[in-house]
């Protein structure tokens, strides 16, 4: 599989939809397709660029500039081990070290088994809870090399599916915006200015439309 | 100390287990701030942000009041883009703001689009942010379901989409310019100021407003509660509350939210509200005031309020309310090499200087920790950097379209002039270099800047 | 008037440079503002035909607006009064050699073996600028070696300094955004998508703007060294468009061709196909001895006996034979000769059935009779252009850039009225489809008239408002498909005349020449100049000794009466009708028929195979003189190798076959041809050969010279705006370049003028007539026709047939190019979707296809640039031909199609 399923095309040109230009989409089409195929097969490009309309070398353009869009597939779980300033000078190095003692791999590499990908990653936005790593991208915060274990093997049990989706799926809920509460994209061609922009308040002191 | 009994703003509800939920947020006060704003006409809205004089929570600390005049008039449509892409080494608030309290961010950005005639908003938020992603879906979608958002807001002729977008991994995509190439579909690469002020040419080639999570978490309290109120808070420029992430060395890590302009950095790191001290009984060696690109302080600077004119004259910045502290035991040679990896990573590609100039540093510096360095590698280090920044200033001048760039800089000029011997130990020889810094923090300790 | 936006006011601001005063045009960027100064201001990124993005930082001067001097990009600020920029502070040499430091980290140092060696501005202002010594003792970047990115261009990444001027042109300036960015920091390179090639007609064109020898073309590696090479300005022959060139050759060969910035016309661009065909001319299959042919074999000849063989087969036309003899061709051909070919034809031979047109062009009354537009005028702010041509891209390709930048950067709204979706379609603001044949249907309909209930595609009233709308309206015209015949689209300029009266006409007519051929009056009932045989009786007879009694045969009416064995003799002027001419059948029985066909030619081809006499003629660049492009401007072709073999230059093979014929053409020189054109020929008065000569090294000339060029051109050498195309970004040094043009202007003008000198030498000056007796004769006008070309009925079960053309085809030239061979593609039966599945076909279904004329064995394809009820053949593609199937004398082909069994 690498070209949308029919669902998922659906979804698809739901987003596309909400941009007041269709290749602002882009980026939210890569982990689509990201989240189909747990990375971005060459079709996937190919059509994403067919959705948006610009050439299957601009999106792979794009795609590329973006760390977290993978063109080869990784593993189910992928492990960030955060070893940027706050983190480094917690532990983040020593945490790493012992990641890939305990999973057989260097960083940047997958296990034999497909379960787990290890990468040395820079600040995660948890640098108050040195050292962090995030597993698919949920945080794990303090992390000693037993918490890691321990963490290891409750994935490798699938003791956390629930909470952490296989690798390409981030958020589990869509922003879904119903038609009849829709203003609609704002199209960057001939705009208009927006009618409340004007003297007089938008609604009156008892919360009534004047 | 100096520490207030000034009341938190936008962290109320960080506490509570469901302060993330629409029914607990309408019964905290929730959506008042957008009726309040919408019971004026949207040119009063703006005059009371600008009473409060709120600046920008991204880095730069722009007041958002002003940033907003600078639409040019008459050109539609204008749009918003919030500036959720946190990635900045030490910088923790943004996240927490939009997963336990993403309704507050969504109010303040119906009210930021309400004031200024933002036809349309972009909630950018960091890809690597799955929780946040979840809850500010939930959150609007909730919001869409009440009337908050959508069409005819609340019953008026108020009508706006916010729509959820989300990155994919790329630090330099936080520089507002950057955000909006990536919010466009393209690589994240910074467009030239001048021309491309987002107020002026910015999405889609429009008028674009780029607010950072932070700075728009505050609009909700600021409209229920004036301007004036909010601006009473605080000292000189540096008005109302502000959240600061203090991590590192100190024994209470956290991410605490202080009256602005008031509470020292010594409060900050030492009192037993916040940091707490440093860690195992060890001294401070050093601590980068706002941010990875921030130029470091050491000890006399930690009398220093929280105040963005004395921290800019003292020669560094708040940056991002990002406070890494490091204690007597760290080695700043690795600690500097760990910075500027980060910067080399993240350069963008597009200015030559940036792209060759930080991968390069970063080389001589991953040479000296491994034993291969030579005691002319310290003068190209300073060398190297003159070319990225020239003259090694404060603030920074740049041969470079943004300042990534210039600061991979300040880590290399701070921890060398500062810890020089450190260096020189690692290579075995002395520090010569024909180039002149003009930072005022960079160097050894210069007790005066202290006294403020 | 050559150039609309040179006539833009402009404001004046005044800066400082250098300490000098310095005065430019308002929003001018400093980077040009500090060139037109004679400042050099070092760059990679910057291309002044393309919008800067800054990027790779080595222009970073010390600019200061009043708030202290800052180092800024002279590439992306504009000039401010009283600015002051400083390119040789301290600063800025401290940071510019920063940034030479920093690109040359990663930079291989392989410039022995690089093409851009010697040319290369990287190594340039390496030496200019650069500190020397690297102080980089880590390990360079590393990439696989040079990987095709297409068929005819190389890139080696590790050489690429990511200035963003290939990818820049491939999106913004060809939109075939194949080559992109990818990665990202110091991993950041230029690649294409995997199996997706830079398949892109202008794909050349990043290889001359590369700063570095990254880019590199497959058919120019390894050939040659700068230092080796010859250059000289000259203008690309491959279509009607005249792009400005520099032809390079070393030890007698053209090696390479590369575009120069003609301000009206090409930018500085090209076609790949104008930019690789000329390896053609080296085939070994090139004609390099005349042939003669006794019986069935054909034999090398001497000059001497194959002019004379032709000349006995001519010489009949003497003595009241003249209808018996034919001309066809010569839209190959310089002015120069076209003019000695017609004098020869009409003045000697007398015969008027002339035609250097083969079916597929426009009548000249429509090309010449109706006011004319410039490419200028068609892309000029905010104008609107009704485009009723073929695909531009494929026919004209560097039109199609033009009207693109047009239409996205200057306002142009373009109303498209065609039989299938183009390469214009997606930028068009209203494209209205037809079906074949009934373009003036259409027509009427946008001019406010009836449409006779006919069903229309698109929104008509929406492209008419913007029509009527229009403050400028150009009509773009050519013939949109060749399976319908020129009348029709004659009805529909009739048509679109009556609406809009004010509209003027650019015609995209392909072939190279053939504005200039027609100009010189290789067209049935036309003297050179734009004269009728009528009104030009007396003038030319004077001047000539004798003109065609009656007007003669176009070229179906010459192949149809050689195929009722009335045309003794035919002469093909780089004709190939076998192959070229839209009507098989006819031209193969009337070549069968003919008694004597002599080929004047470069490659042999179909028709040269049955010719009796063949004499090789002077490919391009291998003769001198002059071109007249689409819009009518003249433009000088260079020499620049010695012809193949014995070839001769054209205008010299009709010269000697007047001597032959006992007629002394009196024509001995380029400049001596010219001369005489410029007294009889009225359309080019006053373009004298001085006037030719100053402006080749300007725009060109726009015939019909008027008062405002002349002015122009008499002033200052190089003015501001004019001074554009001297600058090539892409190569060499400023002084080298300056140097280069210097030699060459002077050589140009030396061989013009020495040739001036040895013709005869009457008076000079625009009002000078051939002779004191006579008053120059007035020039054609366009008058619609009177009644409208009548059309089949619709054959519910057939589909009406399209043929249009690829710009890479099996044509001669195309065949014989080594680089562009491989690029032409197989037939095919382009069917709407609808249609195939109407007609119950699989994708690849191989059908037999068949029209009143003959039948074909194609495959059918899905295409939805062909709308319902039509079908499309590309015409000399492999395999099959649409010609096979036509009829030239029916104004439309209805088509049906059955399974092969
Ligand atoms: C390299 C770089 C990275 C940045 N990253 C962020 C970021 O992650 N979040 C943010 O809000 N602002 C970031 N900024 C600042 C933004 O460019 C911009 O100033 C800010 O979003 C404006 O919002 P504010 O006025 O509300 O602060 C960054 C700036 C630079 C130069
Ligand atoms: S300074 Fe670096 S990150 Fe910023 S635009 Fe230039 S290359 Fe990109
Ligand atoms: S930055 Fe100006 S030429 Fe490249």
């Amino acid at each position: 599989m690498a070209r949308f399923t029919s669902g998922n095309d659906v979804i698809a040109r739901e987003i596309i939809d909400r941009y007041p230009v269709a290749k602002s989409a882009v980026i939210p089409l890569c982990h689509l397709a990201q989240e189909q195929d747990g990375h971005l097969a060459d079709d996937a490009l190919v059509q994403i660029g067919e959705l948006v309309g610009i050439t299957p070398a601009e999106v792979l353009g794009t795609a590329s500039f973006y760390e977290m869009l993978k063109r080869e597939p990784c593993g189910r779980y992928l492990v960030n081990v955060c070893t940027s300033i706050s983190c480094h000078l917690m532990g983040g190095d020593e945490l790493l070290h012992h990641a890939e003692q305990r999973l057989g791999v260097r960083a940047g590499a997958t296990t034999a088994d497909g379960l787990f990908t290890l990468e040395e990653y820079e600040c995660q936005a948890a640098c108050t809870e040195a050292p962090a790593l995030q597993v698919n991208y949920r945080y794990f915060h303090n992390v000693t090399p037993a918490d890691f274990d321990t963490l290891v093997d409750d994935l490798a049990a699938g003791r956390l599916a629930d909470t952490i989706p296989p690798h390409g799926t981030l958020a589990r809920i869509r922003q879904r915006i119903p038609s009849d509460r829709a203003a609609g994209a704002a199209s960057p061609i001939g705009g208009a200015q927006p009618g409340w922009l004007t003297d007089s308040p938008a609604l009156t002191d008892d919360g009534s439309n004047p | 100390m100096t520490i207030t009994d000034a009341k938190p703003i936008v962290s109320t509800r960080w506490a509570l287990d469901d302060g993330h939920t629409l029914d607990r947020y309408l019964t905290t006060g929730g959506y008042e701030g957008l009726r309040a704003a919408l019971r004026r006409p949207p040119g009063q809205v703006v005059e009371e942000v600008k009473a409060a004089s709120l600046l920008g929570r991204g880095g730069a600390g722009f007041p958002a009041g002003v940033k907003w005049g600078f639409c040019p008039p008459g050109v539609f449509p204008r749009y918003l883009v919030v500036n959720g892409d946190e990635s900045e080494p030490g910088t923790y608030k943004d996240r927490i703001l939009m997963e336990r309290d993403p309704h507050q961010l969504i109010e303040g950005v119906l009210i930021a689009c309400y004031a200024v005639g933002l036809a349309q908003a972009f909630l950018y938020v960091r890809g690597e942010m799955a929780l946040a992603q979840e809850r500010i879906a939930t959150a609007l979608n909730e919001a869409y379901a009440a009337g908050y958002i959508g069409r005819n807001i609340l019953g008026s002729d108020f009508s706006v989409d916010v729509v959820l977008h989300w990155g994919a991994g790329a630090y330099i995509v936080g520089e507002e310019t950057a955000l909006i190439e990536s919010l466009e579909g393209s690589r994240g690469m910074p467009r030239l100021k001048p021309p491309y002020f987002p107020a002026a040419i910015g999405l889609y080639g429009q008028p674009t407003i780029v607010n950072n999570v932070e700075t728009l978490s505050n609009l909700p309290w600021i409209l229920s509660n004036g301007g004036a109120a909010f601006g009473a808070l605080g000292a000189e420029t540096s008005r109302g509350t502000r959240l600061f992430a203090v991590s590192g060395h100190v024994k209470k890590p956290g991410v605490f939210e202080v009256e602005f302009g008031v509470t020292t950095f010594r409060d900050l790191i030492e009192s037993q509200l916040y940091g707490g001290g440093i860690r195992g009984g060890k001294d401070l060696k050093a601590f980068i005031p706002g941010g990875a690109s921030a130029p470091w302080f050491y000890e006399e600077h930690l009398d220093l309020p929280l105040e963005a004119g004395a921290v800019g004259k003292a020669g560094s910045m708040l940056g991002s309310g990002a406070v890494v502290v490091m204690d007597s035991d760290t080695d700043v040679v690795k600690a500097c090499h760990r910075l500027v990896r980060f910067f080399s990573r993240e350069s963008c590609g597009k200015c030559t200087p940036c792209r060759e100039g930080t991968g390069w540093l970063e080389k001589i510096l991953r040479r000296i920790i491994e034993g291969q360095g030579r005691p002319s590698d310290l003068a190209m280090l300073l060398d190297v950097s003159d070319n990225i920044s020239p003259g090694i200033a404060w603030p920074p001048r740049q041969t470079t379209i943004c300042p990534l760039g210039p600061s991979a800089v300040s880590p290399i000029a701070s921890a060398l002039l500062r810890f020089r011997e450190e260096f020189e130990a690692y290579v075995g020889g002395a520090l010569e270099s024909s180039v002149e810094v003009r930072g005022a923090a960079y160097g050894p300790k210069r007790v005066e800047v202290a006294a403020t | 008037m050559t150039d609309v936006k040179r006539e833009v006011a402009v404001d004046t601001v005044s800066l400082t440079v250098n300490g000098a005063a310095v005065e430019a045009h308002k929003g001018q960027l400093v980077i040009d503002a500090a060139d037109n100064a004679g400042i050099h201001i070092p760059r990679f990124c910057y291309h002044p035909r393309m919008k800067s993005v800054g990027m790779c930082r080595m222009c970073i001067v010390d600019i200061d607006t009043g708030r202290g001097p800052a180092l800024q990009p002279a590439c992306m600020i504009p000039v401010a009064d009283g600015m002051v920029v400083d390119t040789l502070s301290e600063s800025t040499k401290k940071a510019q050699d920063g940034v030479l430091e920093f690109l040359l980290i990663n930079h291989p140092l392989d410039c022995p073996v690089c093409d851009k060696g010697g040319e290369c501005p990287l190594q340039d202002n390496a030496y200019a600028f650069g500190p020397g010594e690297s102080r980089f003792v880590e390990e360079k970047r590393h990439f696989e070696k040079p990987i095709p990115v297409s068929d005819l261009v190389l890139l080696d990444r590790e050489r690429c300094i990511l200035c963003d001027r290939c990818t820049r042109f491939a999106r913004d300036v060809a939109g075939d955004a194949f080559i992109v960015f990818q990665e990202r920091g110091g991993q950041t390179e230029v690649n294409t998508f995997p199996e997706h090639p830079f398949a892109s007609y202008f794909s050349g064109n990043t290889v001359q703007i590369c700063p570095v020898g990254a880019l590199t073309a497959g058919p120019y590696r390894f050939r040659a060294r700068p230092w080796d090479v010859e250059k000289d300005e000259s203008t690309c022959t491959s279509c009607s468009f005249g792009c400005r060139i520099t032809v390079e050759a070393s030890r007698d060969e053209v090696i390479r061709r590369q575009g120069v910035d003609l301000d009206p016309v090409n930018w500085g661009w090209m076609c790949d196909k104008g930019r690789f065909d000329f390896d053609a001319m080296n085939a070994s299959e090139r004609l390099r001895t005349p042939l003669v042919r006794d019986g069935a074999a054909a034999r090398e000849a001497t000059w001497s006996e194959a002019i004379g063989r032709a000349a006995d087969a001519l010489r009949p036309a003497l003595d009241g034979g003249a209808d018996r003899v034919a001309v066809l061709g010569g839209a190959r051909l310089t002015n120069e000769a076209a003019y000695t070919w017609a004098k020869l034809a009409k003045g000697v031979l007398g015969t008027d059935n002339v035609d250097c047109q083969l079916a597929d062009g426009l009548p000249p009354e429509v090309v010449f009779g109706l006011p004319r537009a410039t490419i200028d005028d068609a892309c000029a702010d905010g104008g609107t252009v009704l485009l009723l041509a073929p695909d531009i891209k494929e026919e004209v390709p560097v039109l199609f850039l033009r009207l693109r930048d047009a239409v996205l950067a200057h306002g142009v709204k373009v109303v498209e009225l065609t039989p299938q979706s183009t390469s214009m379609t997606p930028l068009a603001a209203a494209s209205l489809r037809y079906r074949p044949g009934e373009a003036a249907v259409v027509a009427r309909l946008l001019g406010g008239g009836d449409g006779g209930g006919l069903s229309i595609d698109g929104d008509v009233s929406a492209a008419r408002e913007l029509l009527r709308g229009a403050t400028r309206l150009t009509i773009v015209l050519g013939r949109p498909s060749i399976g319908e015949s020129a009348a029709t689209i004659v009805d529909a300029v009739g048509a679109l005349l009556g609406g809009f009266p004010d509209a003027h006409v650019l015609t995209v007519l392909r072939r190279a020449n053939v504005h200039g051929a027609l100009d010189m009056g290789l067209t049935p009932g036309l003297l050179p100049g734009h004269v009728t045989i009528d009104a030009g009786r007396d003038w030319f007879t004077e001047a000539w000794g004798r003109v065609p009694a009656a007007t003669g045969l176009d070229a179906t009416g010459i192949l149809a009466a050689a195929a009722e064995g009335k045309i003794d003799t035919l002469v093909l002027l780089g004709a190939d009708p076998i192959a070229d001419f839209p009507d098989h059948q006819l031209a193969r029985t009337a070549l069968d028929t003919v008694g004597t066909v002599i080929a004047v030619d470069v490659l042999p081809n179909a028709s040269t195979a049955l010719a009796h006499v063949v004499l090789p003629a002077a490919g391009p660049s291998e003769e001198a003189g002059t071109t007249t492009n689409l819009e009518g401007r003249v433009l000088t072709v260079a020499q620049k190798v010695t012809p193949a073999g014995t070839a001769r230059a054209d205008w010299h093979i009709a010269a000697e076959l007047a001597f032959r014929l006992g007629h002394d053409l009196g024509l001995e020189s380029i400049g001596g041809i010219w001369d005489e054109i410029e007294r009889l020929a009225p359309s080019y008065a006053g373009l004298t050969v001085d006037i030719v000569r100053r402006a080749a090294d300007r725009d060109g000339a726009l015939m019909p010279i008027d008062e405002a060029q002349l002015a122009e051109l008499d002033g200052a050498r190089v003015t501001i705006a004019s001074q554009r195309h001297r600058v090539d970004a892409g190569s060499a040094t400023a002084a080298n370049r300056a140097a280069a043009a210097e030699s060459q202007e002077e050589r140009q003008a030396d061989e013009l003028a020495a040739e001036a000198e040895q013709s005869d030498d009457e008076g000079k000056g625009v009002a000078r007539g051939a002779s004191t007796s006579q008053a120059r004769p007035p020039l054609l006008s366009f008058a619609p026709p009177a009644t409208a070309t009548e059309l089949p009925a619709v054959d519910a079960y057939g589909l009406r047939l399209v043929v249009s053309r690829t710009l890479y085809d099996n044509g001669t030239l195309n065949q014989h190019s080594p680089s562009i061979a491989g690029l032409a593609r197989v037939a095919c039966l382009r069917l709407n979707p609808a249609d195939l599945a109407r007609l119950g076909l699989d994708a690849t279904a191989t059908v037999e296809v068949s029209s009143v004329r003959g039948s074909l064995t194609l495959d059918a394809v899905a295409d939805d640039r062909i709308p319902p009820g039509s079908a499309g053949i590309y015409t000399n593609h492999e395999g099959a031909d649409p010609a096979d199937l036509l009829d030239v004398h029916a104004p439309v082909t209805t088509i049906h199609i059955g399974t092969k069994s």
